[in-house]
């Protein structure tokens, strides 16, 4: 039984040799399978790159990553990959397209689950994907990638162009799909509030690199929001402070107790990233089950 | 079959909600003891939440003795919530003439509200209800 859905070790991308700037740099993680994972940071952060990655469809230029065990070639049919312009065929049928599908998934591909989310969209199977408004090509993508039952799904900004009804009904329809058969979801946004309540681990990667990875809960609640007077915060790590004459404001990553004269709260998710990204020279936190745990993750 | 509203932006957690409405059907009677939960399948169709926080939320109800999961059948409510006391009873008739006190005093709405929610607090502090953190 493989419990680990993605693992990279040191993984990096360049795009061009000349350009010294990385997509991502030095990138070690691991995520454990079961997750509905939220990968969220800013525009240009790495995230594209990372799923791509993940799918197989780019090298890495250095360091290594490994899918349910494998090299991201071997599980490409466990690998479900809805790329951000959801690229289809424009001159099929949303049938044929769903019939492609069958015929490149022999043995895996489950036409009902496919056509009923091409259903509640009220669309037509015989129209050409050619006519299809943005929102109605990611329905059907996301119908091309669920058909395939498969146990990774890696969608890189999937409800980007939906509107709020077919994005909780996609959102539904892709959480009850985890729950009935323990797939793995990989969403990627830089809206986070779209994936708060559907995601229970979180990668957040900025700047190349992955900067904050593990259980939403349990980052949340490594970090203390204080309000109060001034004064020395050591032990704790502070990610980013304010102050106003007397008064201070500060998001700590606490080492022990808070002991001092502050009032004391639970940060919200957003504020905690909103805080990191204010500070690139924050330390990275990755929680135990996102540490890598082999040294290269994958055997060649 | 009850069916669970996320309010996201209520600032209690998700899987306490469902553990709070849960509670509140049962204490309204709309659940009762055999009745079965509905599957996290179904509650994640419906509410878009993670699956995770639904099974969170139902061994929650398991702790407390309220349901009970049996295996390949689903979850089950095992459990009343009876002690509500019904609207005439000598404790509202009591808070009542609280009320009326307090109102007397000069105190508004929002003002006695605070009062008893404060009161409650203090009153309840120590025992492990339905306000884990």
């Amino acid at each position: 039984m493989n419990d680990t859905a993605i693992e990279t070790v040191g993984l990096g991308k360049r795009y061009s040799r000349k350009r010294s700037s990385w997509a991502l740099r030095d990138c070690s993680f691991r995520l454990p399978t079961g997750r509905i994972c939220a990968l969220v940071g800013p525009n240009g952060a790495g995230k594209s790159t990372l799923l791509a990655l993940a799918a197989g469809l780019l090298r890495p230029t250095e360091g290594t990553v490994s899918v349910l065990g494998r090299t991201p070639g071997e599980a490409r049919e466990l690998i479900g990959y809805v790329a951000q312009d959801k690229p289809l065929i424009p001159q099929l049928s949303i049938a044929d397209t769903l019939r492609m599908g069958q015929e490149l998934n022999p043995g895996r591909w489950d036409m009902a689950a496919a056509e009923r989310i091409v259903a509640e969209g009220k669309l037509d199977p015989s129209e050409r994907v050619r006519s299809l408004s943005g929102g109605q090509r990611t329905r059907v993508a996301l119908a091309l990638a669920l058909g395939k039952r498969p146990e990774l799904m890696l969608l890189d900004e999937p409800m980007a162009d939906l509107d709020p009804l077919a994005r909780h009904q996609l959102m539904g329809t892709l959480m009850a799909e985890a729950a009935e058969n323990g797939t793995t979801v990989v969403m990627s946004s830089h809206v986070l509030t779209e994936l708060e309540g559907s995601c229970d681990y979180l990668l957040l990667v900025d700047g190349g690199r992955v900067r904050l990875g593990g259980e939403t809960e349990d980052i949340v609640a490594a970090h203390t929001l204080l309000t109060g007077p001034v004064a020395d915060l050591a032990p704790h790590t502070v990610i980013e402070q304010r102050t106003a004459g007397r008064g201070l404001t500060a998001l700590v990553r606490r080492d022990g107790p808070i002991e001092g004269p502050w009032e004391t709260a639970e940060p919200s998710l957003e504020e905690l990233l909103l805080a990191h990204l204010r500070s690139p020279d924050a330390p990275d936190l990755l929680t135990p089950s996102a540490e890598h745990r082999t040294d290269t993750a994958v055997r060649a | 079959m009850i069916e669970y509203r996320i309010d996201r932006r209520s600032g209690v957690s998700t899987y306490l909600q469902i553990v709070q409405q849960t509670k509140q059907a049962l204490r309204l009677g709309l659940l009762e003891p055999g009745d079965k939960l509905p599957t996290a399948r179904e509650v994640v169709e419906a509410t878009a939440i993670n699956p995770n926080t639904v099974l969170k939320a139902y061994r929650e109800l398991e702790r407390e003795g309220l349901a009970e999961g049996r295996r390949g059948l689903g979850t089950f409510i095992t459990k009343g919530l009876g002690h509500s006391p019904p609207a005439d009873s000598a404790l509202r008739a009591e808070l009542a003439d609280w009320a009326a006190r307090a109102r007397g005093a000069g105190l508004d709405k929002d003002d006695a509200a605070a009062l008893c929610a404060s009161v409650l607090d203090d009153c309840f502090k120590n025992s492990k209800g339905d306000e884990d953190r």
